[in-house]
């Protein structure tokens, strides 16, 4: 390897320097705030019983793990959020690709998609229950519902915005429309792919959770309401905090596989 | 001898809401085996049109257009279309990017492999078969272009202002590789231009057409003391300022 010139050794220095302390105090800003929370509940300056504090939800998550509930909860939402996150993907790309195709069914369709996305999707919920009962069904299609439409109109959006002139390309080649959709539209649709798939991730994840409020006996979404109703706020927070982690490793999943992808195909 | 090709009143207008655009009107030639037709023209005027008609890509309203005797193109195996850019695929490598056409049409046959496999190596590009195309400049780009083109052993090539993306230096090149690669793989050749030097100094015969709706004002065949003189030296012999001056005057006369 070449020796770094003086410059841009220091450059390199300052870069992580930068770097540390920025990591460093984004951890100090998370401690003190524990920490303050901790101290004002075990002084009374708020009250732990609606605030709770670090410790009592500490003790709330070793005492669900002891009997697995907290490990139960988390797995079925989890489950029902993947699961709603894989339908939606394949929902949307297999009509995309439908809408792709034919220019008149999509014509067609284009006002209807657009009002059904502008439909605050949780007021579906409670029909949906009415529709398919109380059960992990209507959660998963309620988790759907936030997510298929906008993800349909993006997906068709990012197809539409290929260049011609590299579809011109595959026809001078004797290439059909099947061979555009697979050489062309889809690789270089791609970074918007990934994107829509950060989006809806997140997007399912409320759409589980809502259904989880209304038709779930199981899952963080019940925890939650359950918890406010019997007045138990360890309980909640305790859950509003695994929600936090999953909604954050979900996405690092996504943008893991996100730069995987792009390092491989040289986007 | 009969042509390779034989255009005869072809006549096309584009349909819109707005109104009809006659891009076309009664074209009529005919290019010989081994030939390189160098078509010029105002901006505007229907050559991309006529390129397009002629690869299959649009479907012919009036008149004909038979290549070797058979009446209708379909599409067309047999007529390598290369656009103006090159539009390499980034997610491909250079390798995959030129036998996309065999892949396309499912011929990767080893005798076909091998004909790309010799023409990298021929055209200065097999150590970078493994490459991606941003690797490549921009010379490299418009030869790979040219060789998945030429991977489907096409017996017609069409070429819409290939060079014109690339920058003059590079460009004058450039026209000199292709100029030999198509003459050493003996293929005839359709190329587009706006530039009155690039098309003395490649052609064989060059196409002069009118503003739109285009018709042909003039076929004129170019001749230098070495028929086999490249398009570098072309543009130093003397009879090049006598065709340029002809073709200018062609061009800017009404009527
Ligand atoms: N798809 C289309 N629909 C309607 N009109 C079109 C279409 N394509 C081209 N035209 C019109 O037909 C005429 C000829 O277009 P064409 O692209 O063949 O010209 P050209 O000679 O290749 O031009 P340039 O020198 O700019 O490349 C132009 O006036 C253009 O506006
Ligand atoms: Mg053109």
């Amino acid at each position: 390897m070449d020796k770094l010139s003086k410059r841009q050794a220091e450059f390199i220095k300052n870069h992580r320097r930068h770097h540390y302390l920025v990591s460093f105090f984004r951890f100090m800003a998370f401690f003190s705030f524990l920490l303050l929370w901790e101290v004002s509940a075990n002084l009374h300056w708020i009250d732990a019983f609606i605030f709770s504090s670090p410790s009592r939800i500490l003790e709330t998550m070793i005492y669900m793990a002891k009997d697995y509930s907290i490990f139960r909860h988390t797995g079925i939402t989890l489950y029902e959020t993947l699961l709603s996150f894989f339908l939606v993907i394949l929902v949307s790309f297999l009509t995309a690709t439908i809408l792709w195709f034919s220019g008149t069914i999509s014509e067609i369709l284009e006002p209807w998609l657009v009002i059904l996305n502008s439909l605050p999707k949780s007021a579906l919920a409670p029909l949906l229950i009415v529709w398919l009962g109380a059960n992990t069904r209507t959660i998963i299609v309620a988790g759907m519902s936030v997510a298929v439409f906008g993800s349909i109109i993006s997906m068709y959006t990012a197809f539409r915005e290929t260049d011609e002139e590299k579809i011109k390309l595959i026809h001078t080649l004797g290439g059909n429309q099947l061979q555009v959709l697979f050489h062309v539209v889809i690789p270089s649709s791609l970074p918007s792919i990934i994107s829509i798939l950060k989006v809806n991730i997140g997007l399912c994840l409320v759409g589980v959770i809502i259904g989880e409020f209304l038709a779930a006996r199981e899952g963080l979404g019940y925890l939650i309401i359950y918890a406010s109703q019997i007045f138990k706020l360890n309980y909640l927070i305790t859950a509003l905090i695994i929600l936090c982690i999953i909604a954050f490793l979900l996405y690092q999943i996504i943008q893991n596989i996100e730069h995987h992808i792009r390092k491989n195909r040289n986007l | 001898m009969t042509p390779l090709l034989e255009v005869s009143h072809v006549t096309y207008s584009y349909h819109t809401l707005s109104g009809e655009t006659t891009a076309l009107s009664d074209i009529t030639f005919s290019v010989d085996e081994g030939e390189f037709l160098v078509i010029v023209g105002p901006s505007g005027c229907g050559k991309s049109t006529l390129l397009s008609l002629l690869s299959g890509l649009i479907p012919t309203e009036q008149g004909s257009i038979r290549l070797s005797h058979t009446p209708f193109i379909k599409h067309q195996t047999d007529i390598g279309y290369m656009l103006q850019k090159d539009h390499l695929f980034e997610w491909r490598t250079v390798y995959k990017n030129v036998i996309l056409g065999l892949e396309i049409q499912k011929k990767e046959t080893p005798e076909n492999l091998a004909h790309v496999e010799q023409m990298l190596k021929d055209y200065g590009l097999i150590s970078f078969k493994n490459a991606r195309p941003s690797e490549l400049s921009g010379g490299m780009r418009q030869r790979a272009a040219l060789i998945r083109t030429l991977a489907l052993d096409p017996s017609l090539l069409l070429l819409d202002e290939p060079f014109s993306a690339l920058d003059y230096q590079t460009r004058l090149n450039v026209c000199d590789d292709v100029y030999s690669i198509i003459k050493k793989e003996r293929k005839t050749a359709i190329l587009v231009t706006h530039d009155l030097s690039e098309a003395i100094s490649m052609a064989d015969r060059i196409l002069i057409l009118s503003k739109r709706p285009a018709c042909i004002r003039q076929i004129l065949s170019v001749h230098f003391s070495d028929p086999k003189m490249p398009p570098m030296q072309r543009r130093q012999a003397p009879e090049f300022k006598h065709y340029f001056n002809e073709i200018w005057k062609e061009l800017n006369t009404n009527g």
